[in-house]
């Protein structure tokens, strides 16, 4: 009988764990600080089950490898970090408009350029969302934990499979090579999501037709439904096309697919918020500093709490908003000039003060560096 | 209507929006000629088949072919390729591209694809220019003629394609031209049944844009050049360094075993798990 196992792993071992539990069966990448274990781990693990690894000459052919592997119906990964990642940003898009699921692991280090190799950071944050040219969605999920590594990872490859998008995991050098310890649960208790095929005779097989979901059933190469994939805008068929109408339908049911699925995509966590009059916004290794910081200052009678968007894109609105509703001020603690606070200004109509508190020295922050913004409201 | 178009129709896709986007005249449409005559006489069904490109003209032609295609982006073609390959070996994977597609843009994936030997045929349409631009100068244009960026002609050398993928480890590498139609449908469907990296670098013309900025003249006029300066390999051994300046070796470079990638990493899962 499959039972739970108990482990002591790093961030990126557990990204691995993860993976291949999700049945990632093909990894393409590139050796990199801080993502380097997430390659050799899949190259250890992967022939083992079947699966295969390719240490590809750089990133964009990483991404490339990847994208022709879930067509050819395997579910695949790269991992990288910004210079990596920075390369890798045009196939991105080849596999947002082609509608292509794989997974993407950015561990974040200091940039831009070379940067901070081996120092932490929380810089990608608007490139993840805005990296690859042209109007896109993007999913970008971002752990705080070795076990979250795990899950995360999980849900990762599931949303790339049922909206066919690429999907991006991001952590930041700390949760890459912490150490914790995790529990493994038995494959038997996953639930596991693959891709929609088509069950219609290939003849009416109709390969980039809207549905409720807007998201097209996806055939695999050789199973007998030969259909046309290309970055190039495509009309229902996947033929290449300007017509406005065609165009315009496209691009607006790749953001709809996304939209629509906002409620199973976002996930956030609350700590001690209910009773809150100030809340602490943070995600990834800050979420963790957010939380001891908020300990502390309860300590001292301040109520103070913490949200922390698991989902970081599509951004989590609503949640968002019902916080700045309900409190004196939001802080933002963020490893970068203030990306993402920028987005909960744009959502605050005046309800809350938003207070920012910028690292950029490739240090973590740590509880009592927010403990004194908190004098700002106390 | 003659046999062979007959043979073509069968495998073009009926419900694509022809015409096709190519000028009349270009050399694609000769390649896309012999490339399907080449895969119905490997007999290889339609299904099994997956046809890759990248960007330009010449990454424009598997959307007119009844397989699983796919236009990638620029000079990334056999990247794709090789997830596509190493997912699912049984797939036959053909890869279409242009001079600066090939060995611009994509250039270090093209030696390392040839190096790991990935089991794929790569058939590059070789027309000295980038057509799809506008005729800006490629990896390819010869030193001493012109370009739209290029209008004081180029002071670059050339790569010589086949060469360079024998070079790289490529195991079977031949040339040939759009105007000996029939050799190129040999050298392809050679290309298609080798185990390994396979490469065919087909000679052709644009004369809109690389024909029109040297005064080569029509299509036409460019084939009887490739008909006039084509050399086989066999000849070309006894002939001069300088004999040979202008001319178009064709033939078989090289054919040869390696060691396949997919089928290496099917003994290394063995090895992994420990039973080898
Ligand atoms: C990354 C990127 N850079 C530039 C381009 C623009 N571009 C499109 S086709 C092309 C050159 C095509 O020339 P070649 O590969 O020789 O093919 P041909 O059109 O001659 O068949 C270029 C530069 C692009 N699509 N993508
Ligand atoms: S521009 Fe040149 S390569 Fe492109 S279709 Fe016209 S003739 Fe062919």
């Amino acid at each position: 009988m499959a039972e739970n196992k108990t482990r002591l792993l790093q961030g990126n071992e557990a990204i691995v764990e993860g993976a291949i539990a999700a049945g990632c069966r093909f990894f393409a990448g590139y050796p990199i600080t801080p993502a380097t274990e997430i390659a050799e781990g899949m190259s250890v693990k992967l022939p083992i089950v079947d699966g295969t690894f390719v240490q590809m000459e750089d990133e964009i052919g990483s991404m490339g490898a990847i994208i022709g592997a879930s067509l050819a119906g395997v579910k695949s990964m790269t991992a990288t970090s910004g210079p990596g990642f920075s390369l890798m940003q045009e196939n991105l898009g080849f596999a947002c408009i082609s509608e292509v699921p794989c997974v993407i692991a950015n561990i974040m280090r200091g940039g831009p350029s070379t940067g901070l190799p081996t120092n932490t950071a929380q810089g990608d944050v608007m490139q993840m969302r805005w990296g690859t040219h042209g109007d896109h969605p993007i999913i970008v999920l971002c752990p705080y934990s070795v076990e979250e590594c795990f899950s995360v990872t999980l849900k990762a490859f599931n949303l790339s499979e049922r909206y066919r998008v690429p999907v991006i995991i991001t952590t930041d050098e700390v949760v890459a090579h912490m150490r914790e310890k995790i529990t493994l649960p038995p494959a038997s208790s996953l639930e596991i999501i693959d891709r929609v095929r088509p069950n219609v005779p290939p003849d009416w097989f109709i390969p980039f037709e809207d549905n409720s979901l807007g998201v097209p059933p996806m055939s695999v190469f050789g199973d007998g439904y030969r259909y046309h994939v290309t970055g190039l805008v495509h009309d229902v068929r996947g033929f290449p096309t300007s017509k406005p109408d065609e165009v315009d339908g496209l691009i607006r049911r790749l953001h709809r697919k996304i939209d629509k699925g906002q409620g199973y995509i976002q996930e956030g966590e609350h700590f001690l918020t209910d009773d809150a009059e100030v809340v602490i916004l943070a995600y990834g290794s800050i979420g963790r500093t957010a939380k001891q910081a908020a300990i502390l200052a309860r300590e001292n009678g301040q109520k103070v709490g913490v949200f922390r968007p698991i989902t970081l894109w599509p951004f989590m609105r609503k949640a968002v908003v019902d916080i700045l509703k309900n409190v004196r001020a939001v802080i933002v603690p963020e490893m970068n000039m203030g990306q993402y606070s920028r987005e909960v200004k744009r959502v605050d109509q005046g309800y809350a003060r938003i207070i920012t508190l910028n690292k950029v020295n490739g240090q973590v922050i740590t509880p009592e560096e927010i403990l004194k913004k908190l004098k700002e409201v106390y | 209507m003659p046999e062979y178009t007959r043979l073509i129709h069968q495998y073009l896709r009926h419900d694509k929006k022809f015409p096709h986007v190519w000028c009349p005249g270009c050399g694609n449409g000769i390649l896309l000629g012999s490339l399907i005559r080449a895969i119905h006489k490997t007999g290889l069904s339609k299904d099994d088949i997956v046809l890759v490109s990248g960007i330009g003209c010449s990454g424009r032609l598997p959307v007119y072919v009844d397989f699983n295609t796919v236009h990638t982006t620029h000079g990334r073609a056999l990247t794709f390729a090789t997830g596509i390959k190493l997912a699912n070996p049984a797939l036959h994977v053909i890869v279409i591209m242009g001079d600066g597609d090939s060995m611009a843009i994509g250039g270090n994936h093209f030696i390392h694809a040839a190096r790991r030997n990935i089991d794929v045929t790569a058939i590059i349409l070789n027309n000295s220019i980038y057509g799809m631009t506008g005729g800006q100068y490629s990896p390819t244009t010869p030193y001493g003629m012109k370009a739209s960026t290029a209008v004081y002609t180029s002071i670059e050398q050339s790569f010589k394609i086949s060469e360079l993928a024998v070079t790289a480890g490529a195991v079977f590498v031949g040339r040939g031209t759009v105007y000996h139609a029939k050799f190129l449908d040999g050298l392809i469907e050679k290309a298609i049944e080798k185990k390994g990296f396979s490469v065919v670098e087909a000679i052709t013309h644009c004369h809109t844009q690389y024909g029109r900025q040297n005064r080569l003249g029509s299509a036409v006029d460019m084939m009887k050049w490739q008909r006039d300066s084509a050399v086989p390999l066999e000849k070309a051994a006894k002939m001069s360094e300088k004999e040979l300046e202008g001319k178009i070796v064709t033939g078989i470079l090289v054919d040869k075993d390696l060691p396949i990638y997919d089928k290496e990493y099917k003994k290394l899962r063995e090895r992994a798990k420990g039973k080898a």
